[in-house]
């Protein structure tokens, strides 16, 4: 069995076991494990669109701290996109979500791939240097946000380096490119990328309880 | 050709002239990544080569190897080249049968010891020698005494040089490659389901000519002709490098000839000179005629997931088990979030009994 053989199939196979379980785990027990009782009267009805407007009020930045967080801010906004476009609508990522999901949709050219992944790139460097040389950040900062952070560059790069084919034969690395995904998969669920899955549920629940209380999330 | 004729002139009473022959010399040289100044070295050394004996073996194949070297359709230099040799042994190609054969090969053996060719297509099984033999003889008895003698051993297709399709998955002969048993002697594997016929003759003509064996890559393949991948040298490639892929084999990318990866081609895994040396002399080759790269020259190609199936798809189990695994998630979930609150209403109680 090659490398890319045990990457294509045993190794993603149990890669992507981990993932849903660790996923279906974290989520299921996350929101079946309840808050503490609320005894106080609810000064209004509207626990639902409280929640639902949270979630997207809590995406604009506060406009205490606007200036302060501009810089994450749109970072964080382009980052995401970038990183978006280059996993759901690159031809080959299409390929295989078809061959996991059963069904796909248009890609974009590749040249536009791989600079939306370059972009990502550097942004998420720029980022992790940030996260490094500011203070409060640094302080803020533990393990998992290293390795949350350095687990999502490494696909990066190799991906680049596949698509362009570059610094080793092709099937290398398309393999190396899979296994660090694969090192991803598992990471996921354990890690601070699980916020993927919980953001927009958490961000209901606060927005539903302060609501509950008459309180603005 | 009598075996006291030189090749050269062989091939001059057969109305190859002068000019042709050494264009072939300098286009093998070129070929074979050899430096200019090693073609006078190959017109000399071809055009005074003796026959060289060449015993071709064939185990558990399916003669493509043969046809691909022998249906030309037209006389080249690379098989009048190959028709100058000694083939004092082959199944396919011999007007001698039975014993007379077996007789012809033992002479040979003898005659031309530690000098002879030995060329092998198909796979040696290991599950029961009675699977493949030749007249009473198993394969693998046959390869080990052939063997023995030879200066060097050509394993020709896939099947010889790595398994091939005996080989694949789940294998009920014990189909073996002949490297697999062979660990004494200079082997190169010439893979290809079937190889490319002047792939055959280049390799052939560098060993008349120097002696030895050209440059193997990591399989033992001539790196001359399997050192760069189908992909790199596809005509089709700025296609993939646009994004531009036929979906299906009738679709507008099919007949506007684009990139055939969705349609699971191998070309970016897969080594050989098809895209450059083609098939039929330079008429086309797979991907040309519109249809993916099988990577039929590298190990275990059968068993790669499927002809059809991408090479950035996953070979893996099934979405089922991906089903169960997100049920058995969200058990354990509820089962955490249960114990969460049980310990919870035991603390809460705790608490309460202690204030009071």
């Amino acid at each position: 069995m090659t490398l890319l053989d045990f990457a294509r199939g045993p190794a993603l196979q149990w890669s992507l076991i981990i993932l849903v379980v660790g996923v279906m785990w974290r989520f299921t027990g996350t929101i079946l494990l309840g808050g503490k009782e609320d005894l106080s009267k609810p000064r209004r009805n509207t626990e639902i669109r409280d929640g639902l407007a949270t979630i997207f009020t809590r995406s604009l930045p506060e406009h205490q701290f606007e200036k302060k967080i501009r810089f994450q801010h749109v970072a964080g906004y382009a980052w995401h996109l970038a990183l978006f476009i280059a996993v759901l609508f690159s031809a080959q990522h299409i390929l295989f979500f078809e061959s996991v999901l059963g069904f796909g949709w248009p890609h974009l050219p590749s040249g536009i791939i791989l600079v939306t992944a370059a972009i990502a790139l550097a942004i998420l460097l720029a980022l992790l240097i940030r996260r490094v040389s500011h203070p409060v950040q640094r302080l803020i900062s533990n393990a998992d946000d290293y390795i949350s952070t350095v687990i999502v560059i490494v696909p990066l790069v190799t991906g680049i380096l596949a698509s362009a084919h570059l610094g080793a034969r092709y099937e290398t690395l398309l393999a190396i490119h899979l296994l660090s995904v694969e090192a991803l998969f598992v990471w996921f669920p354990f890690g601070k990328l699980m916020h993927t899955a919980l953001t927009f549920p958490s961000r209901f629940r606060a927005g539903a309880e302060f609501g509950r209380r008459g309180v603005k999330a | 050709m009598r075996k006291d004729q030189a090749l050269g002139d062989y091939l001059l009473a057969h109305g190859v002239s002068r000019r042709a022959f050494v264009k072939f010399c300098s286009a093998t040289a070129s070929l074979m990544a050899l430096p200019p100044s090693a073609l006078g070295q190959i017109v000399e050394a071809l055009g005074a080569a003796r026959r060289p004996s060449v015993i071709w073996l064939s185990f558990q194949e399916c003669t493509g190897c043969t046809e691909s070297l022998t249906r030309s359709h037209a006389p080249t230099v690379e098989s009048l080249i190959f028709d100058a040799i000694s083939l004092d042994y082959h199944h396919t190609l011999q007007a001698a049968a039975g014993e007379g054969a077996e007789a012809a090969r033992v002479a040979a053996m003898e005659e031309n010891a530690g000098e002879y060719l030995l060329v092998v297509d198909g796979s040696i099984p290991m599950g029961n020698p009675a699977y493949s033999c030749i007249a009473g003889v198993s394969n693998l008895d046959m390869l080990q005494e052939t063997a023995a003698n030879a200066a060097a051993v050509i394993a020709v297709g896939t099947c010889a040089a790595f398994g091939g399709l005996p080989h694949a998955n789940p294998n009920p002969t014990g189909a073996v490659s002949v490297s697999d048993i062979i660990t004494d002697k200079p082997i190169i594997n010439v893979p290809g389901c079937p190889p490319i016929p002047v792939v055959i003759t280049g390799v052939l003509a560098h060993f008349l000519t120097f002696g030895t064996i050209p440059e193997l890559d990591a399989l033992g393949r001539p790196a001359a002709f399997y050192g760069q991948n189908i992909h790199d040298r596809c005509y089709r490639r700025p296609f993939y490098e646009r994004g531009q892929f036929a979906h299906t084999f009738d679709d507008e990318g099919a007949r506007k000839g684009w990139c055939l990866y969705e349609l699971g081609c191998k070309g970016p895994t897969t080594y050989n000179a098809c895209a450059t040396l083609k098939w039929n002399e330079g008429t086309s080759f797979p991907i040309g005629s519109g249809h993916g790269c099988l990577g039929c020259s590298e190990p275990d190609f059968w068993d790669k997931g499927g002809f059809y199936t991408p090479i950035s798809a996953g070979i893996w189990g099934s979405r089922e088990a991906l089903l169960g695994a997100a049920a058995a998630g969200a058990a354990l979930g509820v089962g955490s979030a249960i114990a969460a609150r049980v310990r919870k209403k035991k603390a809460q109680a705790e608490q309460e009994a202690e204030a009071s």
